[in-house]
C-alpha cells in the first residue's frame, strides 16, 4: 500500500518526509512500547503509535521503518519532526484512534507485521 | 565485506533518554557508508540501541565502545550502576525492573537482553551488584546477508 493512500485513508496531515509518500509499505504495526517495536519491528513497515517523543523517530530509523502515523491527533514535538525531515521519513498525524487507524488499513489489505507471537515466545524460552 | 578499522567510545548518561541512541545511529551510518549488508547493519544497530537504553534506564552512567575490523563488529556496553542481582531472571523474556518513567517513555518491556542475544553472534553479560554491568557482543555477517544492501543514512 502506498503511503499517499494511507494519508487519504487515515485523513492524515503530513508533518515531514513529503518526498517519501510514493513509497510502498508491505505491512504495519500498532505499538506504544518502544521495546516491543525493537523486538518485533520489520524493515519497510508502517508504524502507528501514540508515542510522540524523538526517540520514536530514532528507533524507527534504526529499524528501517518506512513511515510513522501518530494517532489520536497527537503531534510529535519539533525535535522529532526535524529529525524525521533530516532522515526523509514521512510523519503522519491522524485524528483517529490507534484501533480505528489499524482497522481502516487492515480491511483494505495491509497485513500486520507479526502474526501470532507464540512461535517467537517458544524460540526465546 | 571488509570494514575500515574503527574504534570509538560513546558516553551514555543515566536518565538522558533524548541522548541515548547516538552510538546506534552512528554505527548504522558507518556500516551504511561502507555498503555493509542491510540486515547486518540493522542487527548491530538494534542491539547497540538496546545496550544504550539499558544504561540510560538502569545505570548512573556508562559507555558503549564500538570496534570495527575486517568482517566483524564488537560492541561493549559498560556501566556504573546497580548491577543485576539475578542474571537468570534478567534474561527471562518479559522480566524488567525499569522505572515508571522508563515505561512511560515506551521502554522497559523486558525484551532487551533477548533482542541483543537474537541480534548478536556472540553475547556475554557480566555484572557485580552495586558496581555495574558489562555486556559484550560480537557481530559477523550471516549467510544470506548480502553486501551492498544498506542504505547510507544520516
Amino acid at each position: 500500500m502506498k503511503i499517499s493512500d494511507i494519508v487519504a485513508l487515515l485523513e492524515a496531515d503530513v508533518l515531514a518526509g513529503r518526498d517519501g509518500l510514493e513509497r510502498e509499505v508491505p505491512s504495519a504495526g500498532g505499538c506504544d512500547i518502544i521495546s516491543d517495536l525493537l523486538f518485533f519491528g520489520k524493515p519497510g513497515m508502517l508504524l502507528l503509535t501514540g508515542l510522540t517523543q524523538p526517540s520514536v523517530v530514532r528507533t524507527a530509523h534504526l529499524m528501517d521503518i518506512a513511515a510513522i502515523v501518530f494517532v489520536r491527533g497527537k503531534s510529535p514535538d519539533e525535535r522529532a519532526i526535524e529529525l524525521a525531515e533530516s532522515l526523509g521519513m514521512p510523519l503522519l498525524v491522524s485524528p483517529h484512534s490507534l484501533y480505528d487507524c489499524c482497522g481502516r488499513l487492515y480491511v483494505l489489505g495491509l497485513p500486520g507485521v507479526i502474526g501470532s507471537t507464540r512461535r517467537l515466545q517458544a524460540e526465546c524460552a | 565485506m571488509t570494514l575500515r578499522s574503527f574504534s570509538h567510545s560513546y558516553p551514555v548518561l543515566g536518565g538522558a533518554y533524548y541522548l541515548a541512541g547516538r552510538a546506534a545511529s552512528d554505527v548504522k551510518r558507518r556500516l551504511g557508508e561502507q555498503k555493509a549488508p542491510a540486515e547486518f547493519a540493522r542487527r548491530v544497530a538494534i542491539a547497540t540501541y538496546e545496550a544504550e537504553m539499558n544504561i540510560c534506564i538502569h545505570a548512573i552512567s556508562g559507555e558503549v565502545v564500538i570496534v570495527m575490523e575486517g568482517e566483524r563488529v564488537d560492541v561493549v556496553a559498560n556501566d556504573r550502576g546497580p548491577g543485576i542481582a539475578d542474571i537468570g531472571l534478567a534474561l527471562t523474556l518479559g522480566y524488567s525492573t525499569a522505572s515508571e518513567k522508563a515505561r512511560t517513555m515506551g521502554f522497559g518491556a523486558g525484551l532487551g537482553f533477548a533482542n541483543m542475544q537474537r541480534c548478536a553472534d556472540r553475547f556475554q553479560v557480566s555484572t557485580q551488584v552495586g558496581i555495574g554491568t558489562r555486556v559484550e557482543m560480537t557481530f559477523l555477517p550471516r549467510p544470506g546477508e548480502i553486501p551492498g544492501g544498506a542504505e547510507p543514512c544520516s
